[in-house]
């Protein structure tokens, strides 16, 4: 999977949430969202992609990466 | 000519609910208060003779045929125009009014004589009818030379004008009139001069006239007649429903054996009241078009000729193909896609051949593309998947909204039940970019045209918001007694944040705070506000937060859960509404239950026999991106044309070009086909039984015509290649499959075909709180329970305009094209729209040299394609604006990979670009098919 893709989608599905105002509801609502749309390889590539550093996600995305589901 | 069976009442059903009893011929008869004498003797089974009289339109009085005599009263009055009273005595024969008639008819006939040989009415014909009825068979009077000498008009492709034949009863101009709402037709002349004219005389194709058919089917001669009418006989007629946009309309298919000769709307059809458009009415000519393969075809690689083949053969190379795949690269490296253009019953099988037979939930449908968020937005906010109304609600609607749609291009039969409410007074605001032709139309003009910049609907919504939440137009009743006050109060402080003002908002939209202000109190003061909308809404990297919005938007002011209120997403397929009811999305089973809910699970594996994956598939963009990593590599694709309608062309012809197996199932060799290493030859809407779904929820049975061209309906293929994959399936009939999706599917509990015969159509949900279905939803309470509200905060696309790519392109539909054309450009439809062009405001076109009609480059980050202009002012300056019907235009050459954060649904709607005038278009046509050519040779993926 293009990673830099997958970031993209994170950082706009974290934008979306960003307006919540209890930022660690926010990162659990992202990361429901990967569970429950993000096909498993999806999701183990952005996660190896936040492993070797996460470059060019948003904080809020990061930790819902970090939340979501191997 | 009305259907052949079709029993004309002569005037409308009266909706008073009182009744009136009245005695006619000395028996007593009871109606609705308001029915006019006319209806009453037929309700009564008593035909009073008629000419200009017909029970779609108004009375009109002018044919002096149906004259009836009135116990008590002077004369004889019309039975059309003369409503009944209490007691009234009727007589509807006498030797006075049989002399009255007879000398009506031998008027008629001295200009329309009864040489009825060889005429494509004889036998339906009203004046035929009433000349026999009155005994009529010559006239005393000679005929006007100018009836006798007027031309035909046979400019319009699908029927005839023959002045000759015409007995000017004004039928047809006020079917254009009141039906279609167009006003196209006029009577130019008096006396016996009076002729039907369409617009300044211009023809019929040359004039507005916008080929419904109205006038066609109102005519009671032949003076109007389809032009198949002239080379056969009707015979038969079969009910079906129409393939092509989200209406659904109910069509009498009339044969001449298995010749289709023509379409009639269905009187009794709930979506479409009878009527029809130039599309479904007389656009089904592809079916039996040349073009149509009738043979499996195969091939080892995509650079290989064709091989055609046995079905046997294409079945099992095919399943060999994906089982070789599954077995090297693991069971998720394959999926499949559903079709919107297919049947219920047909996409619910494919993804059941997914994810049972392959064991994988990657599976999608080209709802994707369309309405993904439409489903996204309404499960979460309202709790269920689709528009709140039936289309008859808008009837009593007094403020109507339209985003992002143009109903008199897409939805057609819709927009002119949306303009008859227009007409009685019901107040119109648009949000568009473009001035669609609702803005200001025949008896109609909007009351705010909100055209905003593409790709600020989010900014404009909220600032609608917050003009109700500010100004104290809530309906606070509504909300603290329906939704959920925790997301109420945060949603109320979100959007009466200054920010989200209509003068903080201005300079984002462009839209003028004053108009967004008077917009928000006019819905707000409904008392019936309804909200119509379409891919304006949904293509858009914000599209899902759209939807919320509306949503938002109507729960505050109160407008859900009762009729001529809503939230109608306007479906573009026929059946994209079906389709994801069915389960096409790779994260749900039909329903709308996702694939991690266990219980739900279990039940579909009890039933098919099978474990089921727990986890979601890929999407089809996600099914790209893992075939350019080589992790996906076999695809089969029911009826979907991606490289013509997704966006950034070069993108998925590199995907398509790197898998090993791509299987199209179609109806023609599309510009995807050119990717593909088998061909399965699909089956039309003529050719087989099933269902379609339209934007109201609305089942309608679609009825075999014919015999599949290729010998299979596409239920059938997608049910032999289960078989072929070693999984047991066996339908003898789609009402199989139909109780099978009963039995899984709470929403569809009580829908069988045996009711949908009896009731006609269901819209569901179906089942045994609502046996006859649901008309309107989140009646007293939301489908979720409590309605929630979301924070739609703004945030701009990433596409924008630059110095290098100034104007932002938009993309739609017209109303004679349909979708990628596969269908309309193989039809007469081409006598309208022969090309994609390009809509550009003249003061850009002037500030580029570019001419009406020149020739233009457009290039953006993706790519570049080239067309001609069409200088108009419907855009506004820094829009450019085209369909993208015609493979060759190439308008997803420009479009972008991004897409909705929610769905992946693309936008479509915003592409930020340069145009350039070309004065040598055939340098860039061949370098654009030069680049083509070269992605057809794209490398083998990484890692293969």
């Amino acid at each position: 999977m293009n990673v830099d893709h997958l970031v993209t989608m994170a950082n706009e599905i974290a934008a979306f949430f960003d307006a919540e105002a209890d930022k660690q509801k926010a990162a659990e609502q992202v990361a429901n969202h990967l569970n429950r749309f993000w096909e498993p390889r999806m999701r183990a590539a952005i996660k190896a992609h936040v492993a070797a550093g996460g470059a060019g996600l948003a904080p809020l995305a990061r930790r819902a990466v970090e939340l979501a589901r191997s | 000519m009305y259907a052949t069976d079709h029993h004309d009442l002569g005037t409308p059903e009266s909706p008073g609910a009182a009744t009136v009893t009245v005695e006619i011929d000395g028996r007593p008869v009871t109606v609705a208060a308001g029915t006019s004498l006319m209806r009453a003797a037929a309700l009564a089974g008593t035909d009073i003779p008629k000419l200009c009289a017909t029970d779609t339109l108004k009375a009109f009085g002018s044919c002096r045929l149906c004259l009836v005599e009135i116990e008590g009263r002077k004369g004889t009055p019309a039975s059309c125009t003369t409503e009944v009273a209490p007691g009234m005595k009727i007589r509807t024969d006498s030797a006075q009014l049989r002399k009255l008639r007879r000398n009506v008819v031998e008027l008629y006939v001295s200009e329309h004589p009864l040489d009825c040989d060889g005429c494509p009415a004889d036998g339906h014909c009203e004046l035929q009818d009433a000349a026999a009825a009155t005994g009529v068979t010559d006239s005393r009077y000679s005929r006007a030379a100018a009836a006798a000498e007027a031309p035909c008009d046979s400019s319009n492709p699908y029927f005839v004008f023959d002045p000759s034949l015409c007995i000017v009863c004004s039928r047809c101009l006020r079917a254009c009139d009141e039906t279609q709402g167009t006003f196209a037709l006029t009577i130019d002349g008096r006396g016996l001069a009076s002729r039907v004219v369409a617009s300044q005389d211009d023809g019929f194709l040359a004039s507005e006239c916008v080929s419904c058919g109205a006038c066609v089917e109102a005519c009671p001669t032949a003076a109007l007649h389809e032009k198949p009418l002239a080379g056969g006989r009707v015979d038969r007629s079969v009910v079906t429903t129409c393939g092509y946009c989200g209406v659904g309309c109910s069509l009498n298919a009339e044969l001449d054996g298995d010749e289709v000769l023509r379409m009639v709307p269905a009187r009794a059809g709930k979506a479409n009241q009878g009527h029809a458009c130039v599309k479904g009415r007389f656009a089904w000519g592809y079916a039996t078009h040349p073009d149509r393969v009738q043979r499996p075809m195969i091939r080892a690689k995509i650079t290989d000729p064709w091989r055609e083949v046995s079905w046997e053969e294409a079945f099992r190379h095919t399943a060999g193909e994906f089982r070789r795949i599954q077995s090297t690269h693991g069971r998720d490296s394959v999926g499949g896609i559903t079709s919107s253009r297919c049947t219920n019953e047909e996409t619910f099988l494919v993804q059941k051949l997914v994810r049972a037979a392959l064991g994988s939930n990657n599976v999608d449908t080209c709802a994707r593309v369309c309405h993904s968020p439409t489903g996204y937005g309404l499960k979460h906010t309202l709790g269920e998947s689709a528009g709140t109304q039936a289309f008859t609600s808008v009837m009593q609607a007094d403020v109507i909204l339209v985003i992002g749609a143009s109903p008199t291009d897409g939805h057609p039969v819709f927009a002119s039940q949306l303009k008859r409410r227009l007409r009685q007074g019901a107040k119109l605001i648009v949000v568009d970019p473009r001035a669609i032709d609702l803005v200001r139309t025949p008896h109609i003009e909007a009351a705010h045209h909100l055209q905003l910049r593409p790709g600020t609907n989010v900014a404009v919504v909220n600032a609608l918001a917050h003009v109700v939440v500010t100004e104290g137009l809530v309906r606070e009743n509504y909300v603290a007694a329906r939704c959920e006050p925790e997301s109420w109060r945060a949603w109320r402080d979100f959007v009466a944040a200054p920010r989200n003002s209509p003068e903080a908002m201005e300079p984002v939209t462009g839209v003028p705070a004053a108009a967004i202000r008077a917009a928000a109190r006019l819905y707000a003061a409904g008392p019936n506000s309804a909200i119509y909308y379409g891919l304006g809404v949904t293509e858009h990297s914000q599209g899902t937060t759209m939807v919320m919005g509306i949503a938002n938007l109507a729960m505050a002011t109160g407008n859900l859960g009762r009729e001529g209120v809503g939230v109608n997403p306007l479906r573009g397929q026929n059946n994209v509404q079906g389709s994801c009811d069915m389960g096409s999305f790779p994260h749900e089973f039909s329903g709308y239950r996702h694939v991690s809910d266990a219980p739900t699970r279990a039940l579909f594996e009890a039933a098919w026999g099978v474990p089921l994956a727990s986890e979601p598939g890929l999407r089809i963009p996600n099914m790209f991106e893992a075939a350019l990593d080589g992790s996906f590599r076999a695809l089969y694709i029911q009826g979907e044309d991606f490289v013509q309608s997704d966006p950034n062309t070069a993108h998925v012809v590199s995907a398509l070009s790197a898998m090993e197996c791509v299987v199209v199932q179609d109806l023609f060799l599309n510009e995807t086909a050119r990717y593909a290493h088998v061909f399965l030859p699909g089956s039309s809407f003529l050719e087989k039984d099933g269902t379609f779904t339209n934007a109201e929820r609305r089942i309608s049975r679609v009825r075999k015509v014919k015999e599949p061209l290729a010998g299979l309906a596409d239920w059938e293929i997608t049910q032999r290649l289960a078989q072929a994959l070693g999984y047991d399936m066996h339908y003898a009939h789609p009402a199989d499959i139909m109780a099978e999706i009963a039995r899984l599917t709470p929403t569809f509990r009580g829908v069988t075909y045996a009711k949908l015969d009896a009731l006609g159509s269901i819209q569901w949900p179906c089942n045994d709180k609502a046996p006859e279905g649901t008309p309107t939803m989140h009646v007293g309470e939301f489908v979720r329970g409590k309605g929630k509200f979301y924070l739609t905060e703004y945030v701009p696309t990433s596409e924008r305009s630059n110095d290098r790519y100034p104007l932002l392109l938009t993309t739609g539909r017209i109303l004679s094209q349909y979708n990628v054309g596969a269908q309309t450009r193989r039809t007469a439809n081409l006598a309208w729209h022969r090309e994609d062009r390009l809509e550009i405001h003249p003061d850009d076109a002037e500030t580029r040299g570019i001419r009406d009609n020149d020739w233009v480059g457009i290039t953006s980050r993706a790519g570049e394609t080239v067309m001609r202009a069409d200088l108009t002012a419907r855009v506004t300056r820094g829009v450019v604006y085209t369909t993208f019907h015609f493979p060759e235009s190439g308008a997803n050459l420009v479009t972008t990979e991004n897409s909705d954060w929610a769905t992946n649904c693309p936008e479509y709607k915003v592409t930020a670009v340069q145009v350039v005038k070309v004065l040598q278009p055939d340098d860039w046509k061949a370098r654009i098919a030069a680049q083509r050519a070269e992605r057809r040779r794209a490398p083998a993926p990484a890692g293969g």
